[in-house]
Order: structure tokens, then C-alpha cells, then sequence
């Protein structure tokens, strides 16, 4: 019978490896979603997994991946923002008139840029938290006049091009040594992580994962890693904007998991009136993630121009609708009180990856609006589905 | 003759609850036929039965109307054989005008398209059968809501309803309202439509009825012709259990006040000029319970969540922690001021349901487990695991979601985030509302635990033998006014009933 016996074992050794693993079916589903359509278009076209093409891609969906990152904040805590597409244009022509017509150097524009952001993000938080005024009306309404304000300040011209330091925010990619050092530097420090939460799990006498799992988790993370760097080595380099994406994204999934104000964000959208009889202060925190929101907006505002080196009237437009769309296929719930910013991040990714993939192969552009749409209504689909079996069950 | 209404041996069964065992009551025609419970004791439940809400098959016994036996499976079907409800909670589209509320959905159209015309004519009848003087074109939304009941009173006669049912009519209603509405159902019975009146005024009861069934615990005690019967007598029917349950109250000497309310005033926020609490004024002190009996609606909610900063409606009066008056506009002062509320509806107000047990627990002291605004995640678990073993929560982790628990265990989940706050004084509304008689004795024993340590609780509670059994004082509410105070060993069921349904003292 011993066999037999160690079958059973196995199984619960393995399934007690995988509970330390914290096995999110959801997170896998996404990025099994992402491989698919990427394994999809390589087989459709042989450059789509190429480094050119791969390093293209993460260029192209910073700007995206950037707005989806305060959209989380924005969704979780039960509010919408509809202006930030309009509210890259204005903020990214503002950038580009300071820099090109009054010949501003970069950091006083990257400066002012964000202050406009962030002072936008504060007056339509105020009416949206204070005044009650529902914030799809109120950012519907600033879509409209952010997008009014840059044709009548710029008097609807292109204004190109940017100088070389400002443009370089958009389009510069990292020498290879110093992307081996960023990468290395990742690595220390994401092991430097996993070790810390163990001592400190330790430290509080809770379970301890075994070291083999810790040493796997770290091998797996510096494969990842390494091998990232190694790819967009073998072509220009890390894109500028693809760090900014990174360190935004960790700098801003720790203020979620980790902060008392991430937290009430998220009971604020999960239940605010017992977020309320908690003692929490509903109206401060949204305006601070408006606050928040639209300053990314800035951020992505001059990533776009950047890489564009121009301000043009189109600019940003329909963004916002990309940026909601990434953070519903990564599992942020419209309801309030759930999603995660690397979910949204796949979620950018994926959406990039259709327009990617489609414009490689010459698909017409309309193909695009149609296959995106239809990725957006299956994706929440599939997710309201797999709720309910798992209600039921 | 046969009677109008007559209901036969109904059961209805929740899971783990026997809601009505074995409910029979007899309606004649023409009458005014009142009902009388406690909170709980099963009238709107068997109402919810004879309305078609709970179909055909889901309970058990029969309904015979005009003596012929009938399912209801839909509303609609109940509608159709007469039957109309009128809730408390008013059913009304308020942006509407009176005539499109009338004929809502029934319509008298034509390929589709509405006959105006025919719409505010039919309501011009229809209203002054219950004597409302307003245009049919009015906007609903700005009449009062005295007026708004008689448009649906109107509704339900337009609906060719033989039996009329009321459900707590006059809870939102001023007294002259309250007479209007008498005088309309008088006018009713002269002309020989059927009416069921549920309410817990018993002054207003003995004015209009003709017949009284008492509830009790989900069984029928009996029918009286309301002439044969007395206050008293009703009141004692309507509690008449025996005390068998058996609570753990300890008899500790309570200490010195900590919390002195005086005429203290809260008014109704949707009704200008309605007070939902008038000049109450009470104490609590160190190591107590203080119990708060009332009946559904009386404002005891209203008086706790306006106390803590929570509740919308004008407030007036003075509030004193530790002998220092205190001003408290909002949750963060109020626990701050060392008040802490278990409120009576758990998953709207109480948690977070889609976030786990430690997230709960930690979500009005977050300070406590972080520092320079981050979260220590190891020191929440701690605390998260501590409540789970003081309070005894069954669950697999802190990391269990609440959304999954059992009732009890959310309650449990709920108390540890007020104990979480040390709170002074810990208000809770029916504590044990929705959860399983384990639970219960367990609640019981940390509400014990609390004033062992010198925490001040005061306790809503809609079940009196909870009340008697736990509370060292008593204080009864009755339409917003403090009606009586007992101490432990002077009240019975019978003398807080009295008090809660409005009677004078004897």
C-alpha cells in the first residue's frame, strides 16, 4: 500500500507548496489570456515576438498602462474619471507650448506639467467629494473642456518639435550596462523583499515559508527579470517610459496593499456606509485620488508627447476609454472595492498587444475598434460568469 | 356568510426558522380587522403570504377568499382576487404625477400610445373617493406623506381591491394625518370594502377595529371582537410567553456616569416639522447594560445613530462624556468621544463583505496597526487572530472573507472592530438579530466581559425576554418620547409593552 500512500503524500506536500504560492486563479487566467493572443500573433506574423517589436510594444502601452494605474485607484473607490484622455492633451499641449514656443527646459516643464495635473485632479475631486456632483458628470464635463482648452490655447496646430532632453522622457531607451544594473538592482531588491517578509513573519511567530520556496520564488524572479533585460538588450535597451510604468506601478501597489489610505479606498468602494461608521473620511480620500488620477494623467501626458515629439489636437483621444478598458480585463470590478494595479498593467498590455498585433499584420484600423470592443465585453463576461459558477458552487 | 378572507393552518418556514406555525385567521366582510404582534411575532410575514410575494408552494395551508380557495403565485395573481397591501414604506414614483401613479402599469393606451385624457379623469374619481383634494397632475414627490398614503390608498381602490391591507399606516404620519386616515377607513367600512389593519398603536387599534388576532412568536393566540377586549388584556396576549430562556446576566454595581443625555431632540430628515425622537434625556453609567425597548419605528435607531454623528436629521439637545459636553458631528468624533455602535443591519452598515475577517476588524483603528500611514500587515494579522480567538469567530484564517460567514460570526466580526477602538461606551442595536442561539449566549458573555471591565453598553433590543434578561435599566420609547425607565427588577413584559404601544401608566 506504501505506494499508494505516497501518492497521497505528494499531493498534500504539493498542495501545501502551492498554498504558499497564493495560487490567484484570476491573475493567471489574465496573463494566460496574454499569452494566448501573443502566441496568437506570432503565429500570424513571425515579428511579433521579436525584440523590435516587443521593445515597440511596452513603448506603446506606457502611456495607456500609466492612466490605468490611478484609474484602478479612481474604480476601486466607486468613481469614474472619463476626463483623462482629454486631460492628456491639454496637459501634454501645455508641456509642448511651454517647451517650444517659450523654450522652457525639461524639469520646469515636467514641473509645471504635473502641478496642472494635479491641480485639475484636486478641483474636480472637490466637486466630485464635496459638492456630490456624480463624478461621471463631472468628468464628462471636464473631457469636453480639457479637450476645448488645448485647441483654443494652442490655436489648433500641431506644436513640434520638442527639445531633445524633453523628448528623450518618451523615446530614449537605457544603455545596455545600465539596464543590466537596473536589473540586477531589481533583483537584490526583490530578494531583499522576500527575505524581509520572512523575518518578519518570523519575527511574529506565523508560519515561515520553507527557504526551498523562498530560493525558487527568487530564482524566478530574477529569470524574469534578467531575461527582460536580456531581451530588449538584444535590441536598443530598456524603453525610458517602460521604468517609469515599472516603478509607478510598485510605488503605487504599495500605497494599495500597504497604506491606511489604500485600505480605506478600497472599504470606500467595497461598502461606504460602513467605511462612514468606521470613522473614515469618505470625502478627503476621494478627492485625493482624484487627486492622484489626474496627475498620472500628467505623467502620461508627457510620456505621450514625448514619444510622439509633438502636441497634436488628437492627442489622448478615446484614451481614458482604454485606460477603463484595461483596468476591467484585469479584474477591476466597476462596481467598487476590488482590482489591482498589475491587473490593470496586464491588462494595458493586452490592449496594446491587439493594436500591436492587428497593425503588424495591416489589418484596417476599424478591425481594431471592432476586435478591442469585443475583447472588453468577453473579458467581463467571462469574469461575471466565473463568479457566478463559483457563487453557486 | 362566508368570511372574505380566511386563512387556514399557514407554515411558512425560513432555514432555521419557523416564521408562522400553524397561522389561521378569519376576516369578515366589511370589517375592520387588526392585527397585533410583537416585533417579529409573524404579521408582515403572513401578510407577505396572503400577497402573493411568497408563491404558492413555499408555505404550507390554505387561503380561501369568498370562501373559494386560491394560489397565489405572483403579486400580480393576489392583485387580480382583490387583494391590495399598502406598505409603510410607500410604493410611490415620486417624480410622477398623481395620475401616472395611479395608473401605473395599466395604463389605458391604445397601440401603445397613453389616453391622457382618460388617465387624469378616472384619478379625479378615484382621488375623491378618498377625499384628497389634488390635481391628478400634481407631482407626487411634493405632496406630504399623509397625502401620498391616501393616493395610494386611491391606487389600491382603483385597483378594484375588496380587501384593503395596511401595514403600520400612521408610523410617518402627524396626528391630524393619522385622524384623516382614520375617518377614511370609517367611510370604507360603511361601504363594505374588507380591511386589515396591522399596526402597534393600540389606541388606534381599539378606534377603528372591529376584530383583534393576536400573534405571538409566529402562532395565532386568538380572535376577539375588539368591544370584548381590553388594552391590557391585548398587551398581555401579545407577550404572554413564558420567561424560559436563560440568560447570563451578571449584577455588577454599576460606577459613575459616563454619558448624560439631556433633552435630547432629533428631527426627521425627509419630514420638515417631524420629530423622530422628542426631549429625551437618559444616563449611562460605568459596568451597565441599559436596555432600550421599543417597537419598530419608534426612533431608537435614530436616537443611536444621531448620538453618533451618523444619522442626517437636525439635532438638539446636549451630550456629555465624562461630565464634558461634547459635540459630536460626524464617526470620527464620535469614536474618538469613545463611542463605539454595532449597528442593527450588519452587511449594510456593519462590514465590508467582499474583504477578510482582519481587514474588518482593523477598519476603525488602522492607526493602531501602522505607522506614518503604512500598514504593519503582520501586526493586523496578530490583532485580527486575537479577536478571532477572544470572540471566539469560527473561521480558517484572519484572511477568510467575511461575505462567507455565518451571521453570527459576521456579528462577532463586526464587535471585534468596535472593541478594536477601546470605546467607553459600546451601542448596540439588536445585537442578536439574524444569528443561531449559540451565538447568542456567546455575544451575552462578551457584553458581560465589557462591563466586568467597566465599559458602559447600551443595548436595542426588540426581544423583551433579551432585554429583561441581560439589561441592568431599562428605557422604553415610544413615538420618539421616553415613555418609562425600569430598573432590572421592576419591569415585566407587560409594563414595558404597555409603555412601548403608547399606554398611559397605570
Amino acid at each position: 500500500m506504501s505506494p499508494n500512500g505516497e501518492v497521497v503524500l505528494d499531493r498534500s506536500e504539493m498542495k501545501r507548496t502551492l498554498t504558499w504560492f497564493k495560487i490567484d486563479v484570476r491573475a493567471y487566467t489574465m496573463i494566460g489570456a496574454l499569452l494566448s493572443i501573443w502566441i496568437l500573433f506570432s503565429l500570424l506574423h513571425e515579428r511579433f515576438l521579436s525584440a523590435t517589436n516587443l521593445s515597440n510594444l511596452f513603448l506603446q502601452m506606457s502611456a495607456t498602462a500609466i492612466l490605468a494605474i490611478g484609474m484602478v485607484l479612481v474604480i476601486v473607490a466607486g468613481h469614474i474619471d472619463l476626463s483623462v484622455g482629454s486631460l492628456v492633451g491639454f496637459t501634454g499641449g501645455a508641456a509642448a507650448m511651454l517647451n517650444v514656443w517659450y523654450d522652457w527646459s525639461t524639469v520646469p516643464v515636467v514641473l509645471v506639467t504635473i502641478a496642472l495635473g494635479a491641480a485639475i485632479g484636486f478641483v474636480q475631486g472637490w466637486i466630485i467629494a464635496y459638492r456630490a456632483v456624480p463624478a461621471f458628470i463631472v468628468t464628462l464635463g471636464g473631457m469636453l473642456m480639457f479637450r476645448g482648452l488645448l485647441f483654443g490655447t494652442s490655436g489648433s496646430v500641431t506644436i513640434a518639435p520638442l527639445s531633445p532632453s524633453l523628448k528623450s522622457l518618451g523615446q530614449a531607451y537605457i544603455a545596455d550596462t545600465i539596464g543590466w544594473i537596473f536589473g540586477i538592482a531589481a533583483l537584490i531588491f526583490a530578494a531583499y523583499l522576500v527575505l524581509r517578509r520572512r523575518a518578519a513573519r518570523a519575527r511574529y511567530g506565523f508560519d515561515v515559508e520553507p527557504m526551498s520556496i523562498s530560493i525558487l520564488r527568487m530564482v524566478l524572479m530574477g529569470m524574469f527579470i534578467l531575461g527582460f533585460v536580456y531581451l530588449m538588450n538584444s535590441y536598443k535597451g530598456i524603453p525610458v517610459p517602460f521604468i517609469m510604468v515599472v516603478v509607478l506601478a510598485f510605488v503605487f501597489t504599495f500605497i494599495a496593499r500597504n497604506t491606511t489610505f489604500g485600505r480605506q479606498i478600497y472599504a470606500i468602494g467595497g461598502n461606504p456606509e460602513a467605511a462612514r461608521l468606521s470613522g473614515i473620511n469618505i470625502k478627503r480620500r476621494v478627492l485625493t485620488v482624484f487627486v492622484l488620477c489626474n496627475t498620472l494623467a500628467a505623467v502620461a501626458a508627457l510620456v505621450l508627447t514625448a514619444r510622439l515629439n509633438a502636441a497634436t489636437m488628437s492627442s489622448g483621444q478615446n484614451a481614458e476609454l482604454d485606460a477603463i478598458a484595461a483596468c476591467v480585463i484585469g479584474g477591476t470590478s466597476l462596481m467598487g472595492g476590488s482590482g489591482t494595479i498589475v491587473g490593470a498593467i496586464i491588462g494595458a498590455l493586452v490592449m496594446a498587444s491587439l493594436d500591436n498585433g492587428m497593425s503588424l499584420m495591416n489589418m484596417e484600423s476599424f478591425w481594431q475598434y471592432i476586435v478591442k470592443g469585443a475583447i472588453l465585453i468577453l473579458a467581463v463576461y467571462v469574469d461575471i460568469y466565473s463568479r457566478q459558477r463559483k457563487k453557486v458552487a | 356568510m362566508t368570511a372574505a378572507l380566511e386563512m387556514r393552518n399557514i407554515t411558512k418556514e425560513f432555514p432555521g426558522v419557523k416564521a408562522l406555525n400553524d397561522v389561521s385567521i378569519v376576516v369578515k366582510k366589511g370589517e375592520v380587522h387588526a392585527l397585533c404582534g410583537e416585533n417579529g411575532a409573524g404579521k408582515s410575514t403572513l401578510m407577505k403570504v396572503l400577497s402573493g410575494l411568497y408563491p404558492s408552494g413555499t408555505y404550507d395551508g390554505q387561503i380561501l377568499i369568498n370562501g373559494e380557495e386560491k394560489h397565489f403565485h405572483t403579486i400580480k395573481e393576489a392583485e387580480e382576487a382583490g387583494i391590495s397591501i399598502i406598505y409603510q414604506e410607500l410604493a410611490l414614483a415620486k417624480d410622477l404625477s398623481v395620475g401616472e401613479n395611479l395608473f401605473l402599469g395599466k395604463e389605458p393606451a391604445r397601440f401603445g400610445i397613453i389616453n391622457w385624457e382618460h388617465v387624469y379623469k378616472e384619478s379625479e374619481k378615484w382621488l375623491k373617493e378618498v377625499g384628497l383634494n389634488v390635481s391628478p397632475e400634481q407631482v407626487t414627490g411634493i405632496l406630504g406623506i399623509g397625502k401620498q398614503q391616501q393616493v395610494e390608498i386611491a391606487k389600491a381602490l382603483s385597483k378594484n381591491a375588496s380587501i384593503l391591507i395596511l401595514d403600520e399606516p400612521t408610523a410617518a404620519l402627524t396626528e391630524q394625518e393619522v385622524d384623516i386616515l382614520l375617518g377614511i377607513l370609517r367611510e370604507f367600512k360603511n361601504r363594505g370594502v374588507t380591511c386589515i389593519y396591522i399596526s402597534h398603536k393600540l389606541n388606534e387599534v381599539f378606534e377603528i377595529a372591529d376584530s383583534i388576532t393576536i400573534l405571538r412568536d409566529g402562532r395565532t393566540v386568538g380572535t376577539y371582537p375588539a368591544a370584548e377586549i381590553t388594552e391590557n388584556r391585548v398587551i398581555s396576549l401579545m407577550v404572554g410567553r413564558e420567561l424560559t430562556e436563560r440568560f447570563p446576566r451578571i449584577d455588577v454595581s454599576p460606577g459613575e456616569v459616563v454619558m448624560k443625555v439631556k433633552d435630547y431632540t432629533v428631527m426627521n430628515p425627509d419630514v420638515p416639522g417631524k420629530k423622530v425622537i422628542d426631549n429625551v434625556s437618559f444616563e449611562v453609567r460605568k459596568g451597565e447594560i441599559l436596555g432600550i425597548a421599543g417597537l419598530m419605528g419608534a426612533g431608537r435607531t435614530e436616537l443611536v445613530m444621531s448620538l453618533f454623528g451618523s444619522y442626517e436629521g437636525q439635532s438638539r439637545g446636549t451630550v456629555e462624556i465624562d461630565d464634558k459636553p461634547v459635540k459630536i458631528k460626524n464617526t470620527e468624533q464620535a469614536i474618538k468621544a469613545g463611542l463605539a455602535l454595532v449597528s442593527e443591519d450588519r452587511k449594510k452598515f456593519g462590514l465590508v463583505l467582499g474583504m477578510d475577517i482582519k481587514s474588518n476588524v482593523t477598519m476603525a483603528s488602522l492607526k493602531a496597526v501602522s505607522s506614518g500611514g503604512v500598514i504593519n500587515h503582520n501586526q493586523e494579522i496578530t490583532s485580527g487572530n486575537e479577536y478571532i480567538r477572544s470572540l471566539k469567530i469560527k473561521a480558517n484564517s484572519v484572511e477568510t472573507i467575511t461575505g462567507t460567514l455565518s451571521g453570527g460570526n459576521q456579528q462577532k466580526v463586526v464587535l471585534g472592530k468596535w472593541l478594536m477602538t477601546t470605546p467607553k461606551i459600546l451601542i448596540l442595536d439588536e445585537p442578536t438579530r439574524g444569528i443561531d442561539v449559540g451565538a447568542k449566549f456567546e455575544i451575552y458573555n462578551i457584553m458581560n466581559e465589557l462591563i466586568q471591565r467597566g465599559v458602559a453598553v447600551i443595548m436595542i433590543s426588540s426581544e423583551l425576554p433579551e432585554l429583561l434578561g441581560m439589561s441592568h435599566r431599562i428605557m422604553v420609547i415610544s413615538e420618539g418620547r421616553k415613555t418609562a425607565e425600569f430598573t432590572a427588577e421592576q419591569a415585566t413584559q407587560e409594563l414595558i409593552m404597555t409603555a412601548a404601544t403608547g399606554g398611559k401608566e397605570k
